[in-house]
């Protein structure tokens, strides 16, 4: 089985100084799926933003043998997909379908093909039938969906989500989770729903003050750093 | 201030449209040059935040309240070129979606409020190096002038103002832009307690205060000059008795403004007139160009 | 909100909205260009004017009476201005106010309830304006209702704090658009790192829109031909 991360005493510090990331050491197979658990502010996020580089510290991340370098950071961006918090960040485009389409067509793909893309990564997510709508008129859970649709446009290996429960009433939460438990990449789900999280995986990593205190099994996590609800 | 389309003369909103057509463009080149590709997301946005931001109220008293118009304040956190695409962008937007002033009457509304007004705002705070004084003028400045040549287009374009109308129409700019000097102070004392990264140290733009001076002084004679003034200046060349010495002097075409070529007087007269003013609009651009080769912008820092 | 509705117009199906958005755009330019240098003549030109623009509304299959009722918003501003000048004692010049704004209103409507925004911002494109410029209008309509919304959930908040719906205080109103220009900001950061997540290098990728046809053509000139046709009647 490859790695699709592999990340080595990874540190970073913010502008102002303080220690963001106090030297993660962590790894992924391909196709396998983890929750990154801990408080708001433990470097859960900061982590998530250097398996595609918007970030950079110190140490090694290799995301599907690629080291994380300027040069690099092209293909990088169409492995890993980052879905982020708020979805109104993430679908910046006029139309649902042109945001989809934007990664592919970032990537070099012809308008006609992106477009192709685009549409069959709507279908997969069931929201074809958008396709020509406004971000705006869309649920929060079909926000999240469309988001889901554009990274899955670009072949990505890699799915990062973000909190991605927390705008979600209960249907929306079920509909992702199905949708989540389709899909064969391998995905990093940072959340404080653990109920969530246990659908989707058994493995966790939990974060505290920049570092990973523990990885195991959720139950156990949940038990050792009483974390459930 | 927005004015709708049907009130303005067609030498002055044809005039305004060719003035702000390339300056337009002149300024989205440079607001381009300055500022790196994560700007076009943050323009857009703070321009959704100033629409945003005119929802709320501030009162001045018995029952009043104003308005943040924004484009003093947007100059001085993104820095004028920036501020006037943003401005432009959002007059742009409240003509064709909102049906907020007119569309053939969008090149006066953006040279009122998104060059004239935001350049004219952005001098105060420039001389006065970002002290407090400097952003309450550069907000009063803003809307005074942006009124200002609203008023002169209305008038030359024939609307009608009996000097009552005239003074209170007055008295309320004046109001006005002393509640926007008074918002743009606070909101960005507000911001300075809030991030004080948001804002911009005045000091590269001395070509665009160049500009803002000359801009604004010279768009108020061309405006003169496109509407009807050439026969204004026969008649007093007449009256003078310089009349046979100017009729041979001023031989050539353009100086008589009318244009050989074109057989309609009108619109050889208004040929005549856009083509006057495009060449001090020219002017203007070179004596920008010639006063920002000298010194290059401060880049920001990336996001 | 009356925006909601143009929107929805907007979407709808005819042969007007068929045409490329630069051909309704032009269309549009020639009548407001028309009814702009109409100064001196018959009396007879507005009626003349109104039905080329009933005729048009009609083309486009959309309601014309609630197209009539929403143009009429400039009106207050302009009946200002007519009575105004009816007292200085030009009353023709009262009256083309009043019909050049209405009709100049009604012709711009008719544009924006048959073109969809994203539609609109292609078809400038198309006709050459800024390209920098278009795609900040782009990002400022895309995230209008968002920051709208969220500035309407501010004012509820505080309102709820303060006990009362009446306006705030001077500072407060300034914190409160102090800390929504920040968020704004904050925003935009978060936009540019989602962009820059999916491979965006700086260069927007412009999405090939619909051709300009023959069909654009002859509508183009259709209009341009009626409008100049009424226009030289007077």
């Amino acid at each position: 089985m490859s790695r699709i991360v592999e990340v080595r005493d990874l540190r970073y510090t913010y502008e102002d100084g303080t220690a963001a990331l106090n030297g993660i050491d962590f790894e992924l197979d391909a196709g396998e799926a983890v929750a990154l658990l801990g408080a708001n502010g433990s470097g859960k996020t900061t982590f998530a933003h250097h398996l595609n580089g918007i970030l950079r510290g110190t140490g090694s991340v290799i995301i599907d043998g690629l080291p994380v370098t300027e040069r690099n950071l092209r293909e990088i961006r169409k492995r890993v997909g980052l879905v982020f918090q708020d979805s109104d960040n993430q679908l910046f485009m006029p139309t649902v379908l042109e945001d989809v389409a934007f990664g592919p067509m970032a990537a070099g793909m012809p308008v006609e093909d992106a477009m192709d893309r685009a549409r069959a990564a709507l279908d997969r997510v069931g929201l074809l039938a958008k396709a020509n709508k406004a971000p705006w008129h869309l649920s929060a859970g079909e926000k999240k969906r469309a988001s889901i649709a554009g990274i899955l446009a670009t072949d990505a290996r890699l799915l990062v989500l973000d909190e991605p429960t927390t705008f979600l009433d209960p249907p929306g939460r079920k509909s992702l989770t199905e949708l989540l438990a389709g899909l064969p990449q391998a995905k990093i789900l940072i959340t404080h729903d653990s109920a969530f999280a246990k659908e989707l995986t058994r493995d966790a990593a939990f974060f505290d003050a920049g570092r990973i205190a523990a990885r195991g099994p959720i139950a156990e996590i949940v038990e050792r750093f009483n974390w459930g609800k | 201030m927005h004015i709708p389309d049907g009130f303005l003369s067609t030498p002055v909103w044809g005039t305004m449209d060719v003035v702000a057509l390339p300056s337009i463009a002149y300024l989205a080149r440079r607001a381009q040059r300055e500022f790196q590709h994560n700007r076009i997301p943050l323009m857009g946005v703070m321009g959704a935040f100033i629409f945003a931001a005119q929802m709320i109220n501030f009162p001045v008293g018995s029952g009043t309240s104003g308005h943040l118009v924004g484009g003093a304040l947007l100059s001085f956190t993104l820095g004028p070129a920036a501020a006037s695409i943003v401005m432009t962008a959002i007059l742009a937007t409240q003509a064709l979606i909102f049906q907020d002033g007119g569309l053939l009457a969008l090149g006066a509304n953006v040279f009122n409020m998104a060059i004239a007004g935001v350049l004219a705002g952005y001098l105060p705070y420039m001389l006065l190096r970002g002290r407090k004084a400097g952003i309450f003028l550069g907000g009063v400045f803003s809307l005074l002038i942006s009124a200002g040549l609203a008023l002169a287009e209305l008038l030359r374009s024939g609307v009608r103002m009996p000097n009552s109308v005239l003074a209170v129409s007055i008295t309320l700019f004046t109001v006005s832009a002393l509640i926007e000097g008074a918002i743009t102070v606070a909101v960005m004392q507000a911001l300075e307690r809030i991030q004080p990264g948001f804002i911009r140290r005045p000091g590269g733009a001395r070509g665009m205060g160049a500009l803002a001076a000359a801009s604004v002084g010279l768009a108020g004679a061309g405006m003169w000059i496109a509407s009807a003034q050439p026969d204004g200046i026969q008649k007093l060349s007449l009256d003078i008795g310089l009349a046979s010495h100017a009729r041979a002097f001023l031989a050539s075409p353009l100086a008589e403004y009318r244009l050989q070529l074109v057989s309609s007087p009108f619109l050889a007269k208004a040929l005549a007139s856009l083509t006057g003013l495009f060449v001090v609009y020219l002017l203007c651009v070179g004596l920008s160009r010639v006063l920002t080769i000298a010194r290059p912008v401060p880049e920001e820092e990336a996001a | 909100m009356r925006h909601a509705r143009i929107e929805r117009w907007s979407c709808a199906d005819s042969p007007v909205h068929r045409r490329h958005a630069a051909a309704r755009i032009l269309a549009t330019l020639s009548f407001l260009v028309s009814i702009a240098t109409f100064r001196e003549g018959p009396i007879a030109v507005w009626p003349l004017f109104s039905a080329l623009l009933v005729v048009a509304i009609l083309a486009a299959r959309l309601p014309v009476f609630a197209l009539l009722k929403t143009a009429a918003a400039v009106l207050p501003f302009a009946l200002c201005f007519a009575i105004v000048t009816a007292i200085a004692g030009d009353r023709r010049l009262a009256a083309q106010l009043v019909l050049r704004s209405y009709l100049s209103a009604l012709a711009a409507l008719w544009l924006v309830a048959t073109t969809p925004v994203p539609e609109l911002i292609a078809g400038l494109e198309w006709l050459r304006a800024p390209r920098f410029l278009l795609q900040v209008m782009q990002f400022l309509y895309r995230y209008l209702i968002v920051l709208m919304e969220e500035a309407a959930v501010m004012a509820q908040a505080r309102a709820a704090r303060a006990g009362t719906l009446r306006a705030l205080h001077f500072r407060q109103a300034a914190g409160a658009a102090g800390v929504l220009f920040a968020r704004s900001y904050s925003r935009a950061e978060a936009i540019h790192r989602a962009m820059l997540a999916r491979g965006f290098d700086g260069r927007l990728p412009v999405f090939r829109r619909a051709r300009f046809t023959l069909a654009d053509a002859a509508f183009v000139a259709g209009c341009v031909a009626l409008a100049a046709g009424v226009r030289t009647l007077g």
